[in-house]
């Protein structure tokens, strides 16, 4: 490949690097122990040049890794600078602040080499279903009350793994086995990596990665900042109200575009809560900076680059930036509300673009209870959506997941793996705000112990007391709830006890509309009508 | 004799099989009456060979027509039966979104809409326990739904039928005898497996096209009795294998995608003549690719794929089909895909078409977007003069001033680079899409074969080979109509999937025997048994896993009674599978199994194999092509011959060009080119890289 334009041959490798950090997430999922990661997809898996900066990312199910994971590396190599790494060392930790924002998530950097000498860093990470603690839920008040903490580690030193650590990980979690395989798979992943660069360095013919870093990050930049700079500049705010824990919260966002660089500050937000949805910095920069991809530059793969022009900022001890020793376990929920906020802003620089708001956290059904036997207990999280936001020109979509991108479980699979029973899982016809697009529709949920006994829900739910706001004139999605069929209602959020033989019902959140609901068209609304959904 | 049919889009291939000869012909499709070009096409091809239709002793037919009609939404009016509470199944799918960042995405829409889906009291658990009958009081609404609809055909679903099919079956004789004139399919029938969103769905599809694949059966063998013809006719389906007109129409499911699964047993074939373990099958033609993994000289299967994929082929994104399939990956990538450049000035390909009209722009017909065809003929990979055997004339001109307006101006390139940059950004999307589905089977594509057939796969296959790390390929004889081969080569078979579900630890040979029994005999029936010769071989799979993982293993068992102490054997063979998949087992983790596959099928022929030749080193051929090196961007000359001319034992070495009527392979300098005993081009590696 002498002689070749460089551009070209540097075309060619970026597009060989996104298919290497896929070929490593691919072996990440098919060996990964825990059934989030398999059915899911929660994991993230990518490619670091000397620097610490991202080349390449695997597109999965969680933008929740996006930016967070891109920083963690750079973390790493503050603790084993690039000088003292070896061959066959893996790094891990699972530290909030500088990996992806909670316990479960077990992060490992690989230094990858190529005759002897460090050419890049790999990293993955994934989502791991037990690490002891509380288990996974909002409840604990303290980090420490949410799993075993490990810091920044050596999990395996020139090629000898750590038994003291692994022995450690695996006396602190429910689930030894399994935990113990993901780590392995975590490990194994970045190998296939490291083999698969060193091959495309073979055949290109170098022996750095430098140039085509350079090459990624200058392309990537510009066409963010290209995409940036047709905004108007100015100054543009919007807040919005959720749920929380003990009290509701705002959250407040401010946007500034200054020519080519996009400015997101959360100036404004409450403070921290007293328990698990607090959210790290890295990981509300994740978040926020996967709802502006979307919005301004889907076309270009996540590296250090393309998130360069992006800055992000909320000031400390907000529930957006907290720090140390606060629970964080359900960060996902405010976490999964920054795309709506940040929308709301941008909808005043440029208008019509944007939808309106979603149900947008997950309303995961996750129970715990006796086992047939009587003795064992069962564990199960099952996926479950909301409707998403009218877009400008279209309907939302129906119990459909966004800004996450994991998928669902059927319910004969949930019902095979624990103890329930499904009376009804169907759409909540109407719950999606009326306009001229209509808000997807959120479902309407029952369920009770196929072994008439009592059963313990981890509830983990926003937009109850909120509902998703309509754009442009479009109307307020419904709002979630959570109760006894014919009885109590349930708190939204904690562990909470559904006594033997009563049937829990859920309904999750539909969407805003989108415009006044007179301009709607005749056509789509036979349609709602037919359907009977309107 | 033979007569191979495969029915696509475009043109309607016709292979006649008369002892070791095969004669083709291509006619154009007849979209409104397919069966009519069928029965015109083959009646002119007898003529030509003066053969009596009474002497053909069977006809295997191959057809797109189920596919197209789920595509383009052409099915039959129909409604959808299912468990109260659950009427949204068929939409709420899996709660995901195919495509991470577009905003503006669509989900395929289920193929029965929301008002056509009736719900009625019933429900059935996930042991095969009735909680609640079949509720009589809902039965008369329904029926005036019905009514009130005017439906052709109706699928039926509840929750849990696979392991228990009673109330499905009852609510079908119910409404059999209201609606003698309706067609009927139940989940329990179609697809009895667990996943209540796949087998739904799988079931909703058979109703839509059921009306429409019975009747165009049915047409066609009217048709070809009237012409004369008496011999056995059978279909071929998405696994792989032949089945009867009858089971054909009532799971007409089980046709979509028989096409493509022809081409894969076409080089399943090719990999037994030459006795390959490692096989990538690799077919190119003008709208995708698609890679099949092959070991052991067989295909790999799967339980599921999807029907109407959306732009980029991207996973997720159309319906899913669950039923005994070749696993393909497919890339909107063929000879006629369109190159363009995006916002990150990077060359991009596909995944639309400019189909054959207007087709390429150097065919002259109004293209006006740089295509592979386009590139291809700039870097010289096909002679102008002699493109389709000299049917088709190509204008390079047109394909110099698409590629450097779309092309070589945005980027600032010279043409040459913006021709190597489209078919080297092709070759390294396939390559790449090759790789990854390599390591979702947990596979490498080092030192596997390449098996190249289909119109456009000769012309990139080497290239593709090199990145691929590649060491040998092969292009068979009659490459161009390589699916309509390949039906001739399929065995007669029939395959059940099954959800019985139990820990290991309450194993019951007798319930097990008897269940597989079951499953075999119903295997049996389907077969139609007289006109077939050769003897049946069965085969057994059971899909398990560990109580609480989201995803099952298949593990291949012995055809035999179970005994008590067998649940050792099948605990054996499950933690070896796992394995060598995973690197490990879990020691205290339950065993459950879940679902089970009996196939049965005719022993396929054993192939006659290749001899020997003695190699005879060609001498450089004078005729030249004159190729874009792709190190430089510079023409170089290539020798250039005639397949026609080469004869077995030739053996030419470097790069090299041979085109014959439909393709062109085209062999870069890393690699020889063997013409074998019968026909078939071997293209290896001749020196190794560092």
């Amino acid at each position: 490949m002498i002689n070749r334009s460089e551009q070209l041959s540097n075309q060619l490798m970026w597009n060989r690097l996104l298919s290497v950090v896929e070929e490593q997430a691919q072996t990440l999922i098919r060996t990964a122990f825990s059934p989030i990661v398999r059915e899911c997809g929660d994991i993230s898996a990518g490619i670091f040049d000397l620097k610490g900066r991202m080349m390449a990312q695997a597109v999965t199910g969680t933008p929740g890794h996006v930016n967070s994971m891109a920083e963690s590396v750079k973390h790493f190599m503050n603790f084993f600078p690039i000088k003292e790494m070896n061959e066959g060392d893996i790094y891990i930790t699972n530290d909030p602040w500088m990996g992806t924002g909670h316990l479960n998530d077990f992060v490992l950097t690989t230094p990858c080499f190529k005759n002897n000498k460090i050419v890049a860093l790999f990293s993955c990470t994934s989502h791991l279903t037990d690490i002891g603690g509380l288990g996974t839920g909002p409840d604990g008040t303290d980090v420490h009350m949410e799993g075993i903490y490990i810091p920044m580690l050596k999990l395996a030193d020139k090629g000898k793994i750590n038994e003291t650590l692994l022995s450690m990980i695996r006396q602190n979690t429910r689930q030894p086995v399994e935990t113990e395989g993901d780590v392995y798979s975590l490990a194994a992943c970045n190998d296939v990596g490291c083999k698969r660069l060193v091959d495309m360095m073979n055949e290109f013919n170098i022996d750095k990665l430098d140039d085509l870093s350079n090459f990624i990050f200058k392309k990537s930049i510009t066409a963010v900042q290209k995409e940036i700079s047709k905004i108007p500049n100015g100054t543009y705010s919007n807040s919005m109200m959720i749920d929380g824990f003990e009290n509701p919260i705002k959250l407040n966002a401010k946007i500034v575009i200054n020519k080519n660089n996009l400015i997101v500050d959360y100036t404004g937000t409450s403070f921290k809560s007293n328990f698990g949805i607090n959210v790290p910095l890295s990981y509300t920069k994740a978040y926020t900076s996967f709802g502006l991809s979307c919005l301004i530059s889907p076309e270009v793969p996540n590296n250090a680059g393309s998130l360069f022009p992006y800055s992000i900022s909320s000031p400390e001890g907000t529930v957006l930036n907290a720090i140390y020793p606060a629970s964080v376990c359900a960060r996902h929920i405010i976490g999964q509300m920054l795309p709506d906020v940040v929308f709301g802003c941008l909808e005043k620089a440029i208008p019509n673009l944007t939808p309106a708001e979603g149900a947008s956290c997950l309303w995961n059904l996750t129970f715990r209870g006796v086992q047939k036997d009587n003795k064992s207990i069962f564990a199960i999280t099952a996926v479950t959506n909301g409707g998403t936001g009218a877009r400008p020109s279209k309907d939302g979509l129906s119990a459909t997941a966004y800004p996450s991108g994991v998928k669902g479980t059927p319910v004969e699979i949930n019902e095979a793996v624990a103890p329930l029973l499904f009376l009804r899982k169907e759409f909540k016809p109407g719950s999606g705000g009326r306009g001229e697009f209509r808000g997807g529709d959120g479902q309407i949920i029952e369920i009770k112990s196929s072994l008439e006994k009592d059963l313990e829900i981890l509830a983990a739910y926003d937009r109850i007391k909120f509902p998703p706001r309509g754009r442009k004139g479009g109307e307020n999605g419904k709002a979630g709830s959570i109760k006894i069929k014919n009885g109590r209602n349930l708190k939204g959020k904690g562990t909470q006890l559904i006594n033997a033989g009563e049937i829990l019902v859920v309904e999750t959140p539909g969407g805003g509309g989108y415009g006044p609901y007179k301009k709607r068209s005749k056509k789509l609304s036979i349609l709602d009508k037919e359907n009977e959904l309107g | 004799m033979r007569l191979a049919i495969d029915i696509g889009g475009t043109f309607t291939d016709i292979v006649l099989e008369k002892k070791h000869n095969i004669f083709t012909k291509k006619v154009l499709t007849s979209a409104a009456k397919p069966e009519l070009a069928v029965i015109d096409g083959v009646l002119e091809l007898l003529e030509e060979l003066k053969i009596k239709p009474s002497e053909i002793k069977m006809i295997i037919h191959g057809t797109t027509l189920a596919t197209n009609a789920i595509i383009e939404r052409k099915g039959a009016k129909c409604c959808f039966i299912t468990t109260k509470g659950f009427r949204d199944v068929l939409d709420i799918g899996y709660e995901s979104r195919f495509d991470q960042y577009d905003l503006l995405l669509d989900k395929t829409i289920s193929i029965i809409p929301r008002r056509d889906r009736f719900v009625i009291s019933e429900r059935t658990d996930i042991d095969g326990k009735i909680l609640n009958p079949l509720n009589l009081d809902d039965v008369n609404p329904l029926i005036k739904k019905i009514k009130g609809g005017k439906f052709e055909s109706i699928g039926i679903g509840f929750l849990h039928s696979y392991a228990n099919s009673k109330n499905e079956k009852f609510l079908k004789t119910i409404l059999k005898k209201e609606f003698p004139e309706l067609q009927i399919s139940i989940s329990s029938e179609v697809c009895p497996e667990i996943r209540e969103f796949e087998r739904f769905t799988t079931t909703a599809i058979n109703a839509y096209i059921k009306p429409l694949m019975s009747r165009y059966l049915k047409s066609l063998e009217t048709n070809l009795k009237s012409s004369g013809f008496n011999s056995s006719f059978l279909l071929m389906t998405s696994g792989g294998s032949l089945t009867s007109i009858k089971n054909a129409s009532g799971f007409p499911v089980r046709l979509v995608e028989s096409g493509p699964a022809g081409g894969v047993i076409l080089a399943n074939s090719v990999a037994r003549e030459l006795n390959l373990d490692q096989v990538i099958s690799f077919d190119m033609g003008g709208t995708t690719a698609k890679i099949t993994i092959i070991e052991n000289k067989n295909p790999s299967k799967a339980r599921e794929f999807e029907v109407d994929r959306k732009s980029r082929f991207q996973k997720g994104s159309g319906l899913p089909i669950r039923i005994p399939v070749i696993e393909m990956v497919e890339i909107g990538a063929g000879g006629g895909s369109i190159a363009r450049i995006n916002k990150l000035d990077q060359i991009t390909i596909g995944p639309d078409s400019a189909g054959s009209s207007p087709g390429p722009a150097c065919y002259g017909l109004g293209g006006e977007y740089p295509t592979i065809t386009d590139a291809d003929l700039i870097v010289g990979k096909l002679n102008p003069k002699n493109f389709a055997d000299g049917k088709i004339e190509l204008f390079p001109e047109n394909s110099k001033k698409v590629i450097n307006n779309n092309i070589a101006k945005k980027l600032n390139f010279s043409l040459e680079d913006a021709s190597i940059g489209i078919t080297e950004m092709v070759d390294e999307t396939m390559a790449n899409a090759a790789r990854v589905h390599s390591v979702e089977l947990g596979h490498q594509t080092e030192n596997k074969t390449l098996i190249a057939f289909g119109g456009a796969a000769p012309l990139h296959v080497s290239r593709i080979a090199e990145k691929l790390k590649v060491k040998k390929i092969i292009v068979p004889t009659n490459a161009s109509v390589g699916s309509a081969i390949g039906f001739l080569k399929a065995p007669v078979g029939y395959e059940i999937v099954q959800s019985y579900r139990f820990f290991l630890k309450d194993f019951n040979p007798k319930a097990l025997n008897n269940f597989l029994n079951k499953m075999e005999n119903e295997s049996k029936k389907v077969i139609d048994l007289k006109n077939i010769s050769s003897k049946l071989s069965t085969e057994r799979f059971v899909f398990m896993r560990y109580f609480g993982q989201g995803h099952e293993i298949k593990i291949n068992i012995d055809n035999r009674k179970f005994a008590n102490s067998d649940i050792k054997y099948l605990k054996k063979n499950f933690e070896n599978e796992y394995k060598k998949l995973y690197g490990r087992v879990l020691p205290n983790a339950e065993i459950e199994a879940m679902t089970w596959i009996v196939s049965i099928s005719t022993n396929q022929n054993s192939e006659k194999n290749i001899s020997d030749i003695k190699n005879n080193i060609l001498k450089s051929s004078k005729d030249k092509m004159r190729i874009l090196s792709v190190e430089n961007s510079k023409y170089i000359d290539v020798a250039h011959y005639k397949r026609e001319d080469l004869k077995p034992g030739y053996l030419i070495k470097g790069s090299c060009v041979i085109s014959e009527e439909q393709t062109t392979t085209i062999v870069s300098k890393k690699f020889q080119t063997k013409v074998l005993s019968n026909g078939y081009l071997e293209i290896t590696e001749t020196r190794r890289t560092k």
